[in-house]
């Protein structure tokens, strides 16, 4: 059994990290888009969590930078879908679609 | 201004009170008039002119006790002047004008009174003739509406003519020159609801107004070269010898002075207006347009007759227009039928009679024929006036007729006049009249014989159309309709007293000027001697005033001669009328009409003056299609104001327009096509393709911004 490295981590949060980009340029529906932003976000959490573990200590002294940076950006994630999802909300109200191709009103 | 003489008299000093008088019942008439009653009216306005005529009488006593020698005050002919304040400009040099030498001279018109023997005579006939004309419009014009509005005018016009005849200086004579035209054309126009009234009225202003304007002219030119409008000052300056016969500023001043005279006593060109002047009431033209208003030209004349005499061609002039008026006036009422357009021309004859005696230089005559014919014209028109009363208005003689047993007193007095006007001794006319043909005659030595041939001629005429009158008038069968024969009577004793009381004058005026060569001392020349004097008092030592040549017998066998001519001619053509008229019946024959009907019609329409005026001077005749005179120049200035003024209005219209029109078409393409639109429409253009990269799809700019990344990271990683 190999065992699980950092390398594995990051493999995964590619992986992950290319879903979510895909997701969100092929995908037409906003909040599948929303989602795939949320991939993104979490596959960058997977690689900030990855490199904390194995920069863990240094010179004797634990660090936890970037397992506390991964929370904040779970916070900022779940502002983010808040916003967006008021956003979406407001708009669907006004076009009754939730279609991105059809969002095009700041052209011009 | 007190002087010894104000102290010693009475009267003199408050000379000034005869012209308010009258001045008095006119502005009392203005205000309350309408309420008073006519007995009212009579009191006021009667009792001023009355006490005006006592109050003359009184100064001019005064006026004789103060030219004796022995008062002290200069003698004989001294005139006496009261200056009551300065009325216009100022004695003490705060209103200057430039005299013709340059000098500064005072512009000063006083209110002040001038009485000499000049003045002394208009002002006794002026208020007597008035006076006994006032009593005679109680009766006349007793039926009458607007009773108070005749009087207040009548009183109006006495105060006028005063303040003209007693004025010192040619501006406050100007007062009541005015004053008098305004009066005339007030009465003239009495019945204004007349519309033949109110058109006389206009065309005696208007004819006035174009002497008026020679007459302020010409005493404007006396100040402007002798600095002073005193007639005193002026006659001083005249007489001292510094101007030359025929100075030409002078001659002209006279000139002018002749053409205001003019026009207010009626010679030719303008004496046009006094026969159609007779639409006024017969009284207005007894005393205004025959007595004393048409006099005032020749009072302003004999006024200035040291002007005159130093401008012997204007003397020439006044003396042919007033001999052609005299024989001309008098051709036109050989024919006229209406009774008192005979009288008017007779009087434009007479007045032309003086005229000619002013001409000659024979002031004392002119004015001695003033005097006279104040008396038996007035008593003329009011005749005529009593007859119009008797005949129930009608006045056209050819509707008259034997009216000497009905109106008896009325007949008597005019037939009196007519004597005196025709020159029958010993009555006032043959005095006078031969006066001035004798001075005519002798006049320049013998140099205007013709001018005594047309006043002979006239003379004639005169005694024939006198006579005719009084013949159709009073004699021949009645050719008035019935009913108006029923109601002919003799006036009241309110209009006959007048008549009788200037009868008396037309009979016994004349003894005052009988000449010398009739054993008379022609009294009235002598008093008027010093103001016609050609040398003043001082400087006349030497030269004594009219040549004193003895009457040499073969001078006087002339002059008895010529009278006993003018006597004959006076004779022959009242009998020519009498062959003609005394039995005249209905439709009666007219002898000139008979003998040279062409010269008849010519005559009848007053040789064609009035339409000749229509269409050389008003312009109410076209000549073909010409209109000349004032409407002439009426319609030539409306035609340049429609083509030249508005033309060019128009003409710079369009220009604006033009100009506008470019200046719109500069602004619409150049201004805001150009300079405004062009920047946009480029900005405009560069924005299509630069938009071109705002396609609004949120993927495709994240795919082109993957892209971008990938782009870099592979450019990083392989170089």
């Amino acid at each position: 059994m190999v065992p699980i490295t950092t390398f594995h981590y990051l493999v995964v949060a590619a992986a992950l990290f290319v879903l979510g980009v895909i997701g969100v340029l092929i995908r037409r529906n906003v909040v599948i888009v929303l989602m795939s932003i949320e991939l993104i976000l979490n596959a960058v959490n997977l690689n900030l969590v990855a490199f904390s573990h194995m920069w863990g200590t240094v010179h004797g002294q634990s660090n936890l930078n970037g397992q506390v940076f991964a929370i904040f950006i779970v916070v900022d994630a779940a502002a983010e879908a808040a916003v967006g999802l008021g956003i979406l909300i407001a708009f669907f109200r006004n076009k009754e679609t939730v279609n991105v191709d059809e969002i095009d009103l700041l052209k011009w | 201004m007190h002087s010894a003489a104000d102290n010693m008299f009475f009267f003199l000093p408050h000379i000034w009170l005869i012209p308010l008088l009258p001045a008095f019942g006119a502005v009392t008439m203005f205000f309350f008039g309408r309420s008073l009653s006519k007995r009212a009216v009579n009191a006021v306005c009667v009792g001023a002119v009355v006490l005006a005529f006592l109050m003359a009488l009184g100064v001019v006593r005064d006026y004789n006790l103060y030219t004796e020698p022995k008062a002290g005050f200069g003698g004989p002919g001294a005139p006496y002047q009261k200056v009551l304040y300065t009325w216009l400009g100022s004695g003490d040099g705060h209103l200057n004008f430039v005299k013709r030498d340059g000098t500064l001279a005072s512009f000063n018109a006083d209110a002040g009174f001038l009485l000499d023997p000049l003045s002394s005579i208009w002002l006794l006939f002026v208020t007597g003739v008035g006076m006994l004309i006032h009593i005679y419009s109680t009766g006349y014009m007793a039926h009458e509406g607007g009773y108070y509005r005749f009087f207040g005018y009548m009183n109006l016009f006495m105060f006028s003519m005063l303040t003209l005849i007693l004025a010192n200086n040619y501006m406050l004579l100007f007062v009541g020159w005015e004053g008098v035209g305004l009066c005339s054309y007030l009465l003239i126009g009495f019945y204004f609801h007349r519309n033949s009234a109110s058109t006389a009225a206009n065309k005696a202003f208007i004819v006035n107004r174009i002497g008026d304007a020679g007459f302020i002219l010409g005493a404007l030119t006396l100040a402007w070269y002798l600095g002073s409008f005193r007639f005193i000052d002026i006659n001083q300056l005249a007489h001292s010898g510094t101007f030359a016969k025929g100075d030409h500023v002078l001659t002209i001043a006279a000139l002018l002075l002749f053409v205001g005279a003019c026009g207010k006593s009626a010679q030719i060109p303008l004496y046009i207006w006094l026969p159609d002047a007779m639409e006024g009431p017969t009284p207005v033209s007894a005393l205004i347009h025959a007595a004393t208003m048409v006099t005032a030209g020749v009072y302003m004349v004999a006024r200035s007759n040291a002007v005159f005499v130093l401008a012997p061609k204007a003397m020439l002039v006044v003396a042919i227009i007033g001999a052609l008026t005299a024989v001309f006036a008098a051709s036109i009422g050989l024919v006229q039928n209406d009774i008192k357009r005979v009288l008017a021309y007779s009087t434009v004859s007479q007045l032309g009679y003086m005229f000619l005696a002013l001409g000659v230089g024979a002031f004392a005559a002119g004015v001695f024929h003033v005097f006279t014919h104040a008396f038996f014209k007035a008593l003329l028109f009011l005749g005529s006036g009593s007859v119009i009363h008797a005949m129930s208005g009608e006045q056209d003689m050819r509707n008259m007729g034997n009216l000497r047993g009905r109106i008896p007193t009325t007949y008597k007095t005019m037939a009196i006049a007519t004597l005196a006007i025709a020159g029958i001794p010993p009555l006032a006319g043959f005095f006078s009249k031969d006066e001035i043909l004798w001075q005519a005659y002798r006049s320049a030595e013998g140099g205007f014989p013709y001018l005594w041939l047309i006043g002979f001629g006239t003379a004639l005429m005169t005694a024939f159309y006198m006579a005719r009158l009084i013949f159709l008038t009073f004699y021949g069968k009645p050719r008035m309709s019935h009913e108006v024969e029923h109601h002919i009577h003799e006036s009241p004793k309110s209009m006959t007293g007048p008549l009788v009381v200037l009868a008396i004058c037309s009979v016994c005026a004349g003894w005052l000027g009988v000449p010398a060569s009739m054993g008379g001392t022609n009294a009235f020349g002598k008093f008027l001697e010093p103001v016609f004097a050609q040398e003043t008092a001082a400087s006349a030592s030497a030269a004594p005033v009219e040549p004193q040549e003895p009457a040499g017998e073969d001078h006087r066998y002339l002059e008895w001669g010529l009278m006993l001519l003018s006597v004959g001619a006076a004779v022959v053509g009242g009998g020519w009328a009498y062959g003609y008229y005394a039995n005249a019946g209905r439709d009666y024959p007219e002898p000139i009409a008979v003998k040279a009907p062409a010269l008849y019609t010519v005559l009848y329409n007053k040789w064609f003056v009035d339409e000749a005026y229509d269409y050389a001077f008003t312009g109410r005749r076209k000549i073909g299609k010409v209109r000349l005179g004032a409407m002439g120049a009426g319609e030539a200035s409306s035609w340049f104001d429609a083509k030249i003024i508005d033309g060019a209005v128009n003409d710079a219209g369009w220009v604006t327009r033009a100009v506008a029109t470019l200046s719109t078409w500069w602004d619409k393409w150049i201004i805001d096509g150009l300079c405004v639109n062009g920047p946009a429409i480029l900005a405009r253009m560069i924005s299509y393709p630069a938009r071109l990269f705002e396609w609004g799809l949120v993927q495709w700019y994240a795919l082109v911004m993957i892209a971008g990344l990938l782009g870099f990271g592979v450019y990083y990683v392989w170089k």
